[in-house]
């Protein structure tokens, strides 16, 4: 494997693994407030078809973004009523949600377009092209330092440079201010929050509308940069992966990125190379699909370091009357 | 003193949820540009106003009753199963297993032997996600999720690399012999001289299916085992002060449920595609889910709940082939259904309660 190939595989990394980054800090957001959230994929898939259809129809791909956060923090807007509101269980409300999204983006997107069940393709304008990063042009050619510059960091859309900066600015934000201190508290224990005069209720409706901004901007990147329009169920079990990538991040900001550029890598892999021959032993494409999620599980048992909820995860928050 | 009448808990909650479902699907047939009435006479009539409809919707209704008894086992422990699609993916090769392992002379004698082949696959494919909340407290819904995943993709190596016949490009196994093609309604109603439609697929995995129901409610609420597994989900501390073991009921109450979910298998491997082929569970195992929670988890609740998601999947289907609305329709359905029944019960259940608390208040 000489060094162009090497670079073109983590090249497809970085574009892989941007939408199961954005979904997985999106996760982050929502788990740490307390707030379970497997409706990743649906709000992912959701703002994938209105980002792609408003783009396709306006030809303006900003439009389209606004448009799939929009989708997107309507049903983050179910799902913090169905778990925040009315206390109910924030696993099946996940469920509906990524069944109505599965559903719904169908149904409408048979109705406008009946291309069946996909979006007209997006060209131009309707699309996030690929930023030439200043000098880039220039040291292409000089070896190793210039090509992974012009090959591996330039050369992406607007979109993939946001995900990679929310990880700093994600670690800021839960770690060195007043609010993310906050809503870690309210993932921990909401009472003391409570006690201390600051609205649960308040926290976990911004954790959530957090969550469906940032699983807006990846199911945008998917239709409208990544591949150009809406295929039905396009996101193909992203936000399950990204699940998995939250959890073997610890629910952490900086893990988040190495977890997801790891299951961006397995990806990439299992997309450029069928079959890997390891010198007589073949390991079959479907192993390498399958690794993202048994990795999780092996973490998950906690044979490899273990990996702790917040506490309050997953329980409605009561006031004591 | 209870908030309110058992009745309304058990059956006014539900219909009222479903009430606002049907509501909802209906605005979403105008706005696509149909008529919801004629829409519905049009699923009446595909789903149950021919013995050819009847068949189908009694097939699919088999499967859901499986997934749906599956589901409602884990929810009696407190345990949120959302792996019966995988389960019934395993319980698929287990069939699969049993049916070309040898040649089987009558369907009675392969039938016994693929109920036990499907239903050990499954509960197997439960066993180690339960064994890792019994023993390492890892959460059984994400775990149950990564299995779905893993069961897809090592049905996808088995049924490329190893099952395929030779010579054949196509990712499934081999027909199954002669002697494992499971009687249809059709053959059974005919010994009783009642005409039923040919083509249709329902078979008599239906009776199993329906005898799992009445064993599952023997198991819940005439057992030692049902008790104890309800003692489990109402209170943990409560149970284990009472000697009941968690990570048995984990176990237990899982490998049911797995093995459940696998005997799906049998109506839609078995009796019906007579091979195993690629995703053959359609997502059944996920509609386990709003089934169990339309059913309130009561094996007579998850049946009739069943039936009515088996009337809508073959409604949907007819209304997908005349008119323009897709087939996915029935997905939004299902999502309203487990959206107000199961996440948004309070939305229904907390305004009814104060209405029958005031109606009280007005009797005294």
């Amino acid at each position: 494997m000489d060094f162009a190939t090497v670079l073109q595989v983590f090249d497809s990394t970085v574009r892989l693994a941007t939408p199961l980054l954005l979904a997985c800090l999106a996760g982050l957001y929502s788990e740490r407030a307390g707030i379970f959230d497997i409706g990743l994929e649906g709000k992912m898939l959701a703002a994938a078809f209105f980002s792609g259809a408003v783009a396709a129809v306006t030809g303006s791909v900003w439009l389209g973004l606004l448009a799939g956060i929009a989708a997107s923090m309507a049903l983050s807007g179910i799902h913090g009523l169905a778990s925040i509101t009315f206390r109910g269980n924030q696993l099946i409300s996940g469920v509906a949600i990524n069944f109505l999204a599965a559903g719904l983006t169908v149904v409408i997107a048979q109705d406008w377009f009946q291309q069946g069940g996909r979006t007209p393709s997006l060209v131009g304008g309707a699309r996030f092209s690929p930023i030439e990063l200043p000098f880039a042009e220039a040291v292409k050619d000089v070896p190793i330092i210039g090509q992974t510059y012009y090959q591996l960091i330039s050369g992406h859309t607007a979109l993939v440079y946001i995900a990679f900066a929310m990880v700093p600015l994600t670690w800021w934000l839960l770690f060195r201010t007043r609010f993310g201190l906050r809503l870690r508290a309210v993932g921990e224990n909401p009472a003391a929050v409570d006690t201390a005069g600051v609205s649960v209720i308040g926290i976990r409706y911004a954790a959530v509308a957090i969550c469906g901004l940032l699983c807006g901007i990846a199911g945008a990147y998917l239709a409208t940069a990544l591949q150009a329009g809406f295929v039905k169920d396009m996101t193909a079990g992203r936000g399950y992966i990204a699940l998995a990538a939250l959890i073997f991040a610890k629910w952490r900001p900086w893990y988040a990125l190495s977890s997801t550029l790891l299951f961006g890598f397995l990806q990439a892999i299992a997309l450029r190379y069928q079959n890997i021959d390891l010198g007589g032993f073949v390991v079959p494409v479907q192993f390498m699909d399958a690794l993202p999620y048994i990795l999780t599980v092996v973490i998950l048992a906690g044979f490899v370091g273990k990996a702790i909820p917040p506490r309050a995860g997953g329980e409605p928050y009561a006031k004591e009357r | 003193m209870e908030r309110m009448p058992k009745w309304a808990d058990v059956v006014l909650i539900p219909l009222i949820s479903l009430l606002i479902a049907f509501i909802l699907s209906g605005l979403v047939i105008i706005a696509i540009g149909e008529d919801p009435v004629a829409a519905v006479q049009m699923m009446v009539k595909g789903a149950v106003g021919s013995t050819y409809g009847w068949g189908y919707t009694l097939y699919y209704a088999t499967n859901f009753m499986f997934t749906g008894l599956a589901v409602a086992v884990a929810f009696h422990a407190s345990m949120f199963n959302i792996g019966g699609e995988g389960q019934a993916t395993l319980g698929g090769l287990g069939v699969a297993v049993v049916c070309l392992a040898l040649p089987w002379p009558h369907w009675a004698i392969a039938l016994p032997v693929a109920v036990l082949g499907s239903a050990l696959f499954g509960a197997l494919w439960a066993a180690i996600p339960a064994y890792l909340q019994a023993k390492r407290g890892s959460h059984i819904v994400i775990t149950t999720i990564m299995f779905n995943f893993i069961g897809a993709s090592l049905l996808n190596y088995l049924l490329v690399n190893v099952m395929r016949p030779v010579g054949s490009m196509d990712p499934a196994t081999a027909k199954f012999s002669e002697g494992t093609h499971l009687p249809t309604l059709h053959d059974i109603l005919a010994v009783f001289g009642i005409p039923f439609s040919k083509a249709a697929p329902a078979n008599i995995s239906f009776i199993i299916a329906v005898l799992a129901c009445f064993g599952v409610w023997l198991l819940i609420w005439r057992t030692r085992l049902g008790y104890e597994l309800r003692a489990y989900g109402k209170s943990e501390p409560g149970a284990v002060y009472a000697g009941i073991s968690p990570v048995k009921i984990i176990m237990v109450s899982m490998l049911i449920s797995g093995g459940l979910a696998g005997m799906m298998a049998v109506n839609n491997v078995m009796g019906e595609a007579e091979r195993l082929v690629m995703n053959s569970v359609e997502g059944a195992g996920f509609i386990g889910i709003a089934v169990a929670l339309m059913g309130r988890s009561h094996p007579f609740g998850v049946f009739l709940a069943a039936i009515l998601f088996g009337f809508l999947y073959q409604g949907g289907a007819e209304l997908a082939l005349w008119t323009s609305i897709p087939r996915e329709l029935i997905v939004v359905i299902q999502a309203l259904v487990i959206l107000f029944t199961g996440a948004l019960d309070n939305m229904v259940r907390v305004p009814l309660e104060k209405l029958f608390l005031t109606l009280r208040k007005e009797d005294v």
